[in-house]
């Protein structure tokens, strides 16, 4: 080893020579990462049982949260739909004159924030609800017409946000001769509060759930580290390092990770594919085109990549604490 | 190659394993080591090995002073020391060959030199044909063989022993001296760790003894 270091260091040597043998450590190093992976991954094929259950394990933990962010991300597509088709509704006092509606009306249409103001006289007011309202008989019993004008504001692209919409609301509360403001957004702010809300226990339980992997996987593969406990200490014996003695078990981990994102994966399309039928027919009774969506391919791959890491944070975490107390020292007697 | 000095090692207050020792082992020699059991032989080797560090003196291994040696140079000079052990700690998990092959994995060697020289090693300890075999197949003899090639594999320039020929018949035991001795004779600096009286006695060779944790006869060496 010295050897070796000494030569790389010793600048009279040709980059010829000092190359190939440089060349030759980085392919066995290579090599040996290679061997050390298939290896790791032979020994969890070789128990198929017990690695399908951590598998499973890691991918109900690692399903559930995302199955939520992707809810989340279905519910928020639906507000997203409803605010862009919010419109305000600006009902004026009743002594307000057509006229004096129609200047109104200019005035509103005025603002940058609106992209459209629609003047719904009472006449035509009373008309459609008599119309829509099937109480025909009962408002011909109306002496007058117990209607105002109305203006109907359709807010510009940039407004059309909850916030946006709520300051627009008190601008137009704000004008002489309207009498009350109305925009259906209540329950769009309870659906946009239940989001938010849903958002961050979804982030605690993902937060919960991935310490639970990495401890499972911390607990397997310390198993794994007693089962093999002679070939640490020969290895360490023989004048393996720490970083060669962790790598079968850092790969374990890994191939942990991996299988246990393919399952959640698998469990997330199983559920979609078994959800969407009834979530098609429910969102069809409300008339919405809500819909469940599934993973995207980058989805799925930052998926599995987490899985991976985490089933590699978790063998770390094992390995830190009991590898490093495997000493040789034990092996030869008093 | 070997060399102690003043060396002391002291596990707590009331139980001292060594009190300074003091004895060098030249390149090629070939000593043993003996005393009851608890007089300090296994920490003796433990001490080269780097398992255990000295409570006082200097360890020397090839130049390299141990007891100031970073905890993570240890493997490198665990590299340079085969060990060969009584109950000879090979994995019953893989093959004759893997089993040797262990040394040359731990330090990279390239997948054809690793075969070439397992079977330069097996071949050695009169054990090439059994490569593909598991060790659980072998008598002890052929077991503590394979223990020797594993220590040897890698050309080391020290080799150490504890109790090699512990549960041997004399035959074999004194098979694999002369094992030793054919180590020596090419520059390996050998140290056996043995109770084996006859044995020692009829090899002829340097003996250094050790009588609760002092040495008692075999010491000086490099410097006198």
């Amino acid at each position: 080893m010295a050897e070796s270091r000494n030569r790389r260091k010793d600048p009279s040597r040709g980059a010829r020579t000092s190359r190939s043998p440089l060349k030759q450590q980085a392919s066995s190093y290579f090599g040996h990462h290679r061997k050390v992976a298939r290896d790791s991954a032979r020994r969890l094929w070789q128990a198929p049982v017990a690695s399908m259950m951590t598998w499973t394990v890691m991918g109900v933990a690692l399903a559930l949260p995302v199955a939520l962010m992707l809810l989340l991300a279905s519910l928020q597509g639906v507000s997203a739909g409803w605010e862009s088709s919010a419109r305000v509704t600006a009902y004026l006092a009743e002594e307000v004159t057509l006229d004096q509606a129609e200047t109104l009306r200019q005035d509103v249409a005025k603002d940058s924030r609106v992209t459209e103001v629609e003047l719904i006289d009472r006449d035509t007011a009373l008309a459609e609800f008599r119309a829509s309202s099937g109480l025909e008989d009962a408002l011909d019993y109306l002496n007058e017409n117990p209607l105002p004008h109305t203006l109907l504001v359709t807010p510009s692209d940039t407004s059309r946000t909850a916030d946006g919409i709520q300051t627009l609301l008190a601008v137009i509360e704000g004008m002489d001769g309207v009498e009350q403001v109305q925009v259906d957004l209540g329950w769009l702010q309870r659906l946009n509060a239940m989001t938010e809300l849903l958002g961050r226990a979804a982030w605690a339980l993902a937060l919960l759930l991935a310490a639970a992997v990495v401890l499972v996987i911390g607990n397997t593969v310390r198993l794994s580290i007693e089962n093999r406990r002679d070939e640490i200490l020969v290895a360490k014996l023989v004048g393996g390092t720490d970083a060669f003695v962790r790598r079968p078990f850092l790969y374990t981990g890994a191939w942990f990770g991996l299988g246990g994102g393919v399952v959640a994966w698998l469990l997330l399309q199983l559920s979609l594919w078994w959800l969407s039928g009834p979530v098609e027919r429910l969102a069809g009774l409300y008339s919405s085109d809500f819909s469940l969506s599934g993973l995207t391919l980058d989805g799925i791959l930052a998926l599995i990549i987490a899985a991976v890491l985490l089933g590699w944070l978790g063998a770390w975490v094992a390995v830190k604490r009991h590898l490093d107390d495997i000493e040789p020292g034990e092996i030869a007697g008093g | 190659m070997i060399e102690f000095q003043q060396v002391t090692k002291r596990y707590d207050s009331d139980h001292t394993a060594l009190r300074q020792v003091n004895f060098g082992l030249e390149r090629g020699e070939l000593a043993f080591l003996t005393g009851h059991s608890g007089a300090g032989k296994s920490t003796l080797l433990k001490l080269v090995m780097v398992m255990e560090r000295p409570s006082a003196g200097e360890v020397v291994v090839g130049g390299q002073v141990l007891s100031r040696l970073p905890r993570r140079q240890v493997p490198y000079i665990r590299r340079h020391i085969g060990v060969v052990f009584q109950n000879h700690h090979l994995l019953f998990d893989r093959t004759v060959f893997d089993n040797v092959a262990m040394p040359l994995e731990v330090m990279g060697t390239p997948a054809r030199d690793i075969g070439r020289r397992v079977r330069a090693a097996l071949d050695k300890v009169g054990l090439l044909s059994k490569e593909k075999m598991n060790p659980m197949q072998l008598s002890g003899g052929e077991q503590q063989r394979v223990g020797i090639a594993r220590a040897v594999v890698n050309k080391p320039p020290v080799l150490l022993a504890d109790e090699p020929t512990g549960n041997l018949d004399p035959q074999l035991s004194a098979d694999i001296m002369g094992l030793f001795a054919e180590f020596s004779q090419v520059g390996v600096t050998v140290l056996i760790a043995s109770h084996d009286i006859a044995l020692i006695n009829e090899l002829g060779r340097r003996t250094l003894t050790l009588d609760q944790g002092r040495l008692v006869s075999g010491g000086g060496g490099l410097h006198g």
